[in-house]
């Protein structure tokens, strides 16, 4: 019944993905952003949600696959499924390397490396500006729509990108959660010192679970670079890891759709904070953390699951 | 089965394991005893790769795994139970041992087949949570489950790696001595090709259990033999009750 129930929510939830095109049309640009950034959440939900791998340099991937999706579009070609893939793979390719460090560490050490990359990811980026454009971003190329519909001004085709590239990723999230290699993941998270004894190589699942994390990063960042022509060094920033850390906590680790619900949260609270105050916007989303750690410490799903299960 | 040859482990000065050489045959039950502080518990950690030792070989079969990581070891039929129970908190008793089943089987890498296509290894988990008397927990969250169930799907995750040699820290920790001896029938009633040793201190449950028994004192091993021999040695009496007792 309750499987039932969840499926109904998720129909439900997807459905009103199409809402904005119909009820907020004068948004869609900033509902792209939110499915970006979902997607974004989604992959860091891979890894600290599901094998419990903390980090605060997550945003290296995301920029990774804005990057080569801007050199792509700039250098080569504009047609951005191919860019989009393209951005994926290198990224995983980052994400496959860095694993080989990242896996062999917890806690402390972990969340000090994982932003030790990323802000070294970041410098390089700055100081290549030949190639990145540096601070100024790498901007002169416009990516003219995808499979025959263009970027309007409106932004319906990107949100409807977007969307397509959530949805999909999430699919295959989805899958992988309820895997075999999801379960192990979740056995790592519950008890990484069990794992061993009953024969699971721990290391080999966290490197490829980062992998795939990353590939849905480079997912993300390519989408952003298709859906506004310009990547910014912002994509690598340390700032864009903790504020997607922030989404994930707000909506709830671990479930999925935290993720997802989190991206929505705070991009609208965000619009909406620093329409009513440009300069201290920052201060609502502290409070709005403040109270949801104090209240619903597994984050809006988690207090709603709990409620729910209250109610049974 | 399984063997060792002069293991030694240091902790800076201290000599946890000295000079170590067993030889546990197919099917025994072994019993490891000693007073606290003894090496038992890094005896167990040392034949499973938790820790390195300094020197020494380990066999199991005619293979040496010294070197093996601890999974691997595992995956060629060497499984291990923990002293403090050491299980996955939020997973159900059958997902916990459907993933020790899906690992032994090499499937836990699969991320693109959904988990409820793999019901072979689902039926295997569910026999083997029946087969130690857990048949109504499989549902049950690991957590939720009372102390001496947890102790039995310690068991069971083992069991589910289809282990050649068995190893057992303290399987009855902190389980009343009613059910203790529940617990050990349950480990007895395990196929005889099997080979079992196991660390407990009860002695009526040790001399009910074992064929064998190892006696260590040290860091050493003091005394190997069959419990009525073991019964009767006077260094064994003499580690336990004092000198004054041992003649």
């Amino acid at each position: 019944m309750a499987n039932a129930n969840t499926r109904w929510l998720e129909v439900i939830f997807w459905l009103g993905t199409l809402l904005p095109f119909v009820l907020a049309p004068n948004y869609l640009s900033l509902a792209s952003q939110i499915a970006i950034t979902a997607l974004f959440a989604l992959s860091l939900d891979l890894i600290l949600g599901y094998a419990g791998i903390v980090s605060l340099g997550h945003a290296a991937f995301f920029g990774v696959g804005a990057y080569v999706a801007g050199l792509i579009a700039k250098h080569w070609w504009t047609e951005p499924l191919s860019g989009l893939l393209l951005a994926g793979l290198l990224a995983g390719i980052a994400g496959y390397a860095l694993s080989h460090i990242v896996v062999r560490f917890r806690h402390l050490a972990l969340i000090m490396l994982t932003m030790g990359f990323g802000l070294l990811l970041h410098e390089a980026a700055n100081s290549a500006s030949a190639l990145t454009g540096g601070a100024d971003g790498l901007q002169g190329f416009k990516v003219p729509g995808v499979l025959g519909f263009n970027f309007d001004m409106f932004g319906r085709t990107a949100y409807a990108y977007a969307l397509a590239v959530l949805f999909l990723s999430f699919l295959v999230c989805r899958r992988v959660i309820h895997s075999p290699f999801g379960l192990a993941l979740r056995g790592i998270r519950e008890n990484a010192t069990r794992m061993p004894a009953i024969g699971a190589p721990s290391l080999a699942h966290l490197r490829k679970a980062y992998t795939i994390a990353a590939v849905m990063a480079g997912l993300a960042g390519a989408a952003l670079t298709h859906t506004t022509s310009t990547v910014s060094l912002e994509t690598l920033s340390f700032g864009r890891s903790a504020d997607v850390l922030v989404i994930l906590i707000l909506g709830g680790a671990g479930r999925l759709y935290g993720g997802l619900i989190g991206a929505i949260l705070y991009m609208v609270a965000r619009d909406q904070f620093s329409g009513v105050n440009p300069q201290y916007w920052y201060f609502w989303i502290g409070l709005l953390l403040v109270a949801v750690v104090m209240f619903l410490p597994n984050g809006v799903l988690g207090g709603l699951s709990a409620l729910y299960k209250k109610r049974q | 089965m399984l063997s060792t040859r002069n293991v030694n482990k240091k902790f800076g000065s201290l000599v946890v394991a000295e000079d170590i050489s067993l030889a546990l045959p197919k099917g025994v039950r072994y019993a490891l005893i000693g007073p606290n502080g003894a090496g038992k518990t890094t005896l167990i950690n040392l034949i499973t790769g938790m820790l390195a030792p300094d020197s020494g070989e380990i066999l199991l079969g005619e293979e040496t795994i010294t070197t093996l990581k601890p999974f691997q070891r595992v995956r060629r039929g060497l499984a291990r139970t923990f002293q403090i129970n050491t299980l996955f908190p939020h997973l159900t008793a059958l997902d916990s041992v459907t993933l020790a089943v899906l690992e032994r089987e090499g499937h836990a890498h699969n991320w693109w087949r959904a988990l409820p296509s793999f019901s072979a290894a689902t039926d295997e988990a569910a026999a083997i949570l029946t087969t130690l008397n857990l048949q109504k927990t499989l549902h049950r969250e690991t957590r939720e489950l009372a102390y001496g169930q947890q102790r039995l799907l310690e068991i069971a995750l083992a069991l589910a790696t289809r282990p050649r040699v068995l190893l057992l820290d303290e399987p009855a920790a902190g389980v009343p001595k009613g059910e203790s001896a529940e617990l050990f029938a349950a480990v007895e009633g395990l196929s005889s090709e099997l080979t079992v040793l196991f660390i407990e201190h009860d002695m009526d449950v040790v001399f009910r259990f074992a064929s064998r028994i190892l006696v260590m004192v040290g860091g050493r091993i003091l005394v190997e033999g069959a419990p009525r021999d073991i019964a009767r040695d006077e260094r064994v009496r003499e580690v336990y009750l004092g000198a004054g007792h041992a003649a």
